[in-house]
């Protein structure tokens, strides 16, 4: 197309004439004759030249380029513990407002939805397979994504106590739940999560950064296209909008591979047999929702629009949330997220972003579950975290320090996974998106111990880390734990937690169906994927349902980008031609490719296995560093039935 | 002047390892330049350089207060020696540019700037070449004025290197709606039609309709 358009143009005398003029122009230059010499020897015309705009003084905007976190003192606030939130029975809009399969027709007033008058059902989309996973015995929960006011630094300081910052976050209408919150779910039960967008009106101010659009993506799960969030304009909920998100709580295959089940199933630890709907092999654990609006994920996530999803697996006695059954992990208030991601504040505590910083974006402190440096106050016994790397562009070595030594972390999840046995590791490479379940036995530490954890990869450029290991100082130390009492604690013992078979990774289908390659770089100064920007409308790939390909992930050097694709997990083939690192074993839905993908340096290939299965419908493909993916490095892929016209494209 | 550099030259406080986590309480002589809260109104004047530039009309205008404050813009990095994409560029920013329709030139305003400090003649011949309609202006002006807008615009490569070569800056199309501090990046060479819906998706409702 464009050698057309430039054959038309080129012909003309206008061009001639410019590239002649301008040839004399850098001549002159490069003789050292400047525009003002130029101008006296009247080669210049016009008003006054470029010569005439000189003078004007301007001084950079030093400040919001370059802005620097006030200091905060360490230790001082406890950690906020994500609250889990709680169902309904009955949501507003009266009887026409019940969650269904289509459209929410219901009138909000103020009569039947106090303080949601007017609101109205953005979802055009029908639910897939609604009857099929019971969505009307969906658990249902009613959230509103709105402004609040937190404060980061430690209220505990009176220089500091008095900061606020104006988050966008998620707030639970049936508990006290805020900021960030926790859905704990049950395989075999969906949920139904209705989101209402009270977000502030459009001409508020948002402190420069952010769009009041809401469109939520479950990460990691197995989730119909018109409840998984992508970042297509039709699902974005205004203020004054709701969207019913379903989620099915099945493992893949459900509707496929699996239709009946896995035989055998699962022999529990008490030996039992438990069957289920899917493949049990693709259990998964610990997911995580955030923001996906187009152009904006990265100001909104920024924002805080961030909680997690706990998904347990009562129904085979594997993963129960009950520290008597099954595996016996850790569980309830011994059970903690973690969330970990950059900031930087102006003077008052506001947040701040460099929105047009598309090659990333490093704060300069590292907060957990929105606090600067918090403690917590543990019991003597196991406990379960649940580590996000929320970026939005920091890549984490996390380590746990006691007394300056490193201490060996039982690692028993890999992404939303639970691994085949324990990894037992001194540290763990988390780029954005990426989750760790480890496990830490506060009992084998004196009452009063002071544990670290601790982030000590180096990375000062925005585009990625070194490999460098930094010595372990107070600028590593992220949270502080300190070991109180001991009580009673239920979960198996180390050595179980340690050795247990906890789940085995699903074999993988012989041939491929489709071999593809994907390459994540740069061009005319933009993030692409195949040298192609993000189009919502353009489809890179069609998958058949029912198929699995190989996916093969190149990215140049000078970047990280943890690649991250919707609908289903992969499970990593080879990199750069040899097989994955131990860490990388298993189901994963994030991969980091570029440099310092590994420990030791970077990787700039990798193949992924694929399966397309249960839903139908278009996906998004994308890097999640969400500055990156913002500007365009994404891509759609749609699976389709085998009789659709694109099969297999 | 990065993160970094300040940094470097505010003195004594070593960048840490993790980033700039924890500079010690001490390192009170940063106070002084640290931002306060401000207001929306100076924020939004300060997040960008209000340079001067000319048209190529030959007109003398501020980049903030003249061209993008209270508008919604479309921007974009062109030389007219730009044998490369530049032109297939303009010419697909002259289908985007019907897409927007009469509001052209009246709330929603197309930018055009020259990378090679190519003179307003020049670029008024090339305005008429392409047979640009009004509501796009062409621009230029010194040199490190346009690179200050570019870096602010994050239309840059951190890597100094590929950062000289200006084909690398030339297929960025930044959109936004200045009053709203939205902003969006897409290929200057896409879609016109999916253009035209990026920059009304980040409008207000209102204007939803256009």
């Amino acid at each position: 197309m464009n050698k057309k358009i430039i054959k038309v143009t080129s012909s003309k005398k206008h061009e001639a004439d410019i590239a002649r003029y301008m040839q004399e122009v850098r001549e002159m230059d490069a003789a050292g004759i400047t525009r003002r010499d130029l101008f006296k020897m009247g080669l210049t015309t016009g008003v006054g030249g470029l010569v005439a705009i000189g003078g004007a003084s301007f001084f950079p905007n030093l400040a919001q380029a370059s802005t620097i976190s006030p200091p905060s003192t360490p230790w001082l606030d406890e950690l906020p513990i994500p609250k889990i939130c709680n169902p309904t029975n009955t949501m507003m809009g009266g009887l026409a407002g019940q969650p269904g399969e289509f459209q929410n027709t219901a009138i909000f007033t103020e009569a039947n939805a106090p303080g949601f008058g007017g609101f109205t059902d953005k979802r055009a989309e029908p639910h897939q397979l609604w009857t099929e996973c019971n969505g009307n015995q969906a658990i249902k929960y009613e959230l509103q994504v709105k402004e609040i006011d937190w404060n980061f630094y430690p209220v505990n300081d009176p220089n500091t106590a008095h900061f606020n910052s104006k988050l966008w976050t998620y707030l639970d209408l049936h508990s006290p739940a805020v900021g960030l919150l926790k859905i704990e779910a049950q395989y075999g039960q969906s949920t139904l999560m209705r989101m209402y967008n009270k977000l502030p009106p459009t001409g508020s101010d948002t402190q420069g950064f952010g769009i009041n659009l809401s469109n939520i993506h479950l990460h990691n799960g197995h989730t119909a296209p018109e409840s998984d969030g992508g970042p297509y304009t039709e699902r974005n909920t205004e203020p004054g909008q709701f969207y019913d998100y379903h989620y099915a709580n099945r493992r893949a295959g459900f509707n496929s591979t699996h239709i009946r089940g896995t035989y055998p199933g699962y022999i529990d630890k008490q030996g039992v047999q438990r069957d289920c709907e899917g493949d049990w092999k693709e259990t998964q654990s610990s997911l995580w929702f955030h923001d996906h609006t187009a152009d904006f994920t990265a100001q909104n996530v920024y924002k805080c629009m961030v909680s997690f999803y706990s998904l347990f697996s009562r129904d085979i006695n594997l993963d129960t949330g009950d520290e008597t059954t099954g595996l016996r992990l850790p569980g309830g208030k011994y059970d903690v997220p973690l969330c970990i991601t950059d900031k930087t504040f102006d003077q008052s505590g506001q947040i701040f972003l460099d929105k047009f910083n598309m090659a990333g974006f490093l704060g300069d402190h590292q907060t957990v579950n929105l606090k600067i440096k918090p403690f917590l106050n543990v019991d003597r016994r196991k406990y379960r975290f649940r580590i996000l790397s929320a970026g939005p562009g920091r890549v984490l070595q996390v380590f746990v320090k006691y007394k300056g030594k490193d201490q060996q972390i039982t690692r028993i999840g890999c992404d939303g996974n639970l691994l085949p046995t324990a990894q037992l590791v001194n540290s763990m490479r988390l780029a954005p998106a990426e989750r760790a379940d480890i496990i830490v036995d506060f009992s084998q530490y004196p009452v009063g111990a002071e544990i670290y954890l601790e982030n000590r990869l180096e990375q000062v450029k925005d585009e990625a880390p070194t490999t460098n290991i930094l010595p372990s100082s107070a600028k590593t130390e992220l949270l502080k734990f300190i070991v109180g009492k001991v009580v009673v604690d239920n979960s198996a013992d180390l050595n179980t937690l340690q050795t247990q078979t906890m789940l085995e990774i699903p074999p993988l289908p012989k041939t491929p169906v489709k071999e593809r390659r994907f390459s994540f770089g740069k061009g005319n100064g933009v993030w692409n994927v195949n040298g192609e920007l993000f189009n919502e409308e353009v489809i890179m790939a069609y998958p058949i349902g029912g198929t699995h390909e190989h996916w093969t992930f190149v990215a140049g050097g000078g970047w990280i980008h943890p690649v991250h694709h919707h609908h289903t997990e992969g499970q990593i083939l080879s990199r750069d031609g040899k097989m994955p690192a131990p860490d990388e074993i298993g189901r994963k839905d994030a991969y980091r490719i570029g440099d310092a993908a590994l420990l030791s340096g970077g990787s700039s290939t990798m193949i992924i296995d694929i399966a397309f299965r249960d839903w139908y419908g278009k996906y998004p493909c994308h890097c999640h560093n969400n500055m990156h993916e913002d500007a365009g490095m994404m891509f759609n892929f749609e699976i389709v039935k085998p009789d659709n016209i694109n099969a297999g494209k | 002047m990065n993160k970094r550099e300040f940094i470097k030259l505010s003195g004594g406080a070593t960048m840490g390892a993790a980033g700039l986590t924890a500079l010690p309480a001490g390192a009170v002589g940063l106070t002084s330049l640290m931002p306060t809260k401000i207001d929306a109104v100076t924020r939004r004047r300060n997040t960008f350089p209000n340079v001067p530039l000319l048209t190529h009309e030959g007109k003398l205008v501020n980049f903030y207060d003249d061209l993008i404050k209270d508008k919604t813009v479309l921007i974009n990095f062109m030389y007219v020696r730009c044998g490369e994409i530049c032109p297939g560029m303009t010419v697909n920013l002259k289908r985007v540019q019907e897409e927007l329709g009469e509001r052209m030139g009246k709330d929603v305003f197309m930018y055009s700037i020259s990378l090679d400090q190519d003179t307003p003649e020049i670029l008024k011949a090339y305005a008429e070449l392409f047979k640009t309609k009004p509501g796009w202006t062409f621009l230029t002006g010194k040199k490190d004025d346009i690179e200050l807008i570019r870096t602010k615009l994050g239309v840059k490569s951190p890597n100094p290197e590929l950062d000289k070569d200006k084909t690398q800056h030339t297929g960025m199309l930044k959109y936004g709606v200045e009053s709203l501090e939205r902003w969006g990046m897409t290929a200057a060479l896409g879609d016109p039609k999916q253009i035209a819906k990026y920059v009304r998706r980040i409008e207000p409702k209102s204007s939803l309709s256009v």
